[in-house]
């Protein structure tokens, strides 16, 4: 098999190859950097709960209307999003932690969720709405992808300062400007519109990973956060088509192909990356001079 | 002028700061002392309006909140964000560059003049979970020296650092109070309260004493504070005094 047969023809010649691929770039570009800011906010667990949260209310869109991306989306939305508020009230409201309520949340969203489709869909349907269909983007689901990635990418540039500052020191951020709660709560909304749009190709289950896994890896080549987002856009980008491929050529599902392949980058940054362990093991003897 | 009247901070009802009257005189240097639980570090956030009163109020004489610099302990900051030093200490620019514009070539030399004031020239470009303690926090004495702030709130600013940070860093704060501006900041070391600071609250929950701070570091004073100093009561009832 020749380079262009294993690499260019997939693409050149199914347009749901192309498509699958458009998909995953405008996910790369947009849900990658809200990752970052999960992963440096040490809220990677929040994002996998979010996820979680986002399916009663795409189970009732679907409910409603079947396999509507307009309304599964908007209902994934209008979920996820209460779950984001009530977790917040009742973290700041009771003695539970943030994470503790966010797991109940998530806990009660998921059975839900499952419990709504199972009124009406097929095990065809539950495992479309868990595991994406990538394979199977039309015009509409790709332009809400490409729309949410634009829309991230715009207020991440305007957010970034305020964004950075709540990592680091958030009570300065609250001293000095009226920005906390819209770069806290912007972010939150930020982190649901992302997985609603990786939903579309990904299913519920497996979005995340796009999100988490290509921000965890990148922290293993860059120390800067500009490094760090622009590492982790490319390890999103070629961890998709290289499960594209992977799916296309040996025959399997392509969403968990394509988190896999990023799944692999992730294990050969922490292992080959140079802030990774074999890099660090290698120049352990090694001391600086000062 | 900032004026605590009968002011109550606490948590969850319970008084942390308990009934304080006080005045501080604008281009004061004013030490708070007292055991820990006594209040201190909950007085300062009253003050940044970050804890709202639970009785009284504290009024700043016209003064905006976001012109107060606050330097809080190290404990409250996350130093694993991939950030340069020169990144943090541009925060304190924020009053002039806001969320959005860049850093203009004044911005620039102003970052390096606060940099080289707190001897870290040549660490800008350094990531601040490179630093040691005591070169952090000469980077956030950097970012409160940029905020050029009428009033700057330092919570515990010389715990956990060397003798020669400490110097340098005390230092800038006289030089704070040499500029008029009205500097409080949460001390221990009672020794360089009195070397350093003209003034002093000795709080312990309840004021003790506030004045010059010769009077106010007395020894029947501290007995007093080790005296008041307890922690809250569980099954306290509830506070009746000022109720009619």
């Amino acid at each position: 098999m020749t380079p262009h047969e294993l690499i260019i023809a997939p693409f050149v010649e199914f347009e749901f190859m192309r498509r699958a691929l458009t998909g995953c770039l405008a996910l790369s570009l947009g849900a990658t950097p809200v990752g970052v800011f999960l992963l440096l906010r040490r809220m990677s667990l929040t994002g996998d709960a979010m996820a979680h949260a986002i399916l009663p209310g795409a189970a009732l869109g679907y409910l409603l209307f079947g396999l509507s991306i307009g309304a599964m989306t908007i209902g994934g939305l209008a979920a996820g999003l209460a779950v984001a508020l009530l977790a917040g009230i009742v973290a700041r409201g009771t003695l539970l932690g943030e994470d503790a309520s966010l797991a109940a949340f998530y806990l009660i969203s998921l059975a839900l969720g499952v419990l709504l489709i199972s009124l009406r869909g097929s095990q065809v349907d539950l495992m479309h709405v868990l595991f994406g269909t990538v394979l199977a983007l039309n015009d509409a689901a790709i332009l809400l992808i490409a729309a949410i990635a634009s829309v991230t990418l715009f207020s991440l540039a305007l957010l970034f300062r305020p964004l950075a500052a709540e990592c680091v020191d958030p009570t300065f951020l609250r001293t000095v400007s009226p920005l906390s709660p819209v770069a806290h709560y912007g972010f939150l909304v930020l982190v649901v519109l992302n997985l609603v749009g990786g939903f579309q190709a990904l299913g519920t289950l497996l979005a995340v990973g796009i999100v988490i896994l290509p921000a965890a890896a990148a922290r293993f080549w860059a120390r800067d956060i500009t490094g760090i987002l622009l590492a982790a856009v490319v390890i999103a980008f070629a961890g998709s088509l290289c499960g594209l491929l992977f799916s296309y050529h040996l025959g399997v599902a392509s969403g968990p192909a394509i988190i896999l392949a990023i799944g692999a980058g992730y294990v050969l940054s922490l292992l080959a990356g140079p802030q990774g362990v074999l890099t660090r093991r290698l120049l352990a003897h090694r001391h600086l001079e000062a | 002028m900032i004026r605590f009247e009968n002011l109550t901070l606490g948590y969850e009802r319970h008084p942390a700061v308990h009934h304080l009257d006080a005045d501080v005189e604008p281009g004061d240097l004013l030490a708070v002392v007292g055991p820990n639980g006594a209040g201190k570090s909950t007085l300062l956030k009253g003050i940044m309006g970050l804890l709202r009163p639970l009785e009284g109020r504290i009024l700043l004489d016209g003064l905006p909140r976001r012109r107060i610099a606050y330097l809080p302990q190290q404990a409250e900051i996350d130093r694993g964000f991939p950030m340069r030093v020169e990144e943090l200490v541009a925060l304190g620019l924020w009053h002039r560059i806001g969320a959005l514009r860049g850093l203009g070539r004044e911005e620039r030399r102003a970052i390096g003049d606060a940099l080289a004031a707190v001897g870290l020239t040549g660490f800008e470009r350094r990531s601040i979970a490179s630093l040691s303690g005591g070169q952090f926090q000469r980077a956030l004495f950097a970012r409160v020296l940029l905020q050029d702030a009428p009033l700057i709130l330092l919570d515990e600013p010389l715990t956990a650092i060397d003798q020669r940070t400490a110097a340098d860093l005390l230092a800038l704060v006289r030089r704070w109070h040499g500029e008029a501006r009205t500097v409080i900041a949460v001390l221990h070391d009672l020794e360089l309260v009195r070397a350093h600071f003209p003034s002093t609250l000795l709080l312990a929950r309840e004021l003790v004493a506030v004045g010059p701070t010769a009077e106010v570091l007395r020894a029947e004073h501290l007995f007093r504070a080790r005296q008041m100093a307890e922690p809250p009561d569980e099954h306290a009832a509830l506070c009746r005094r000022g109720v009619a």
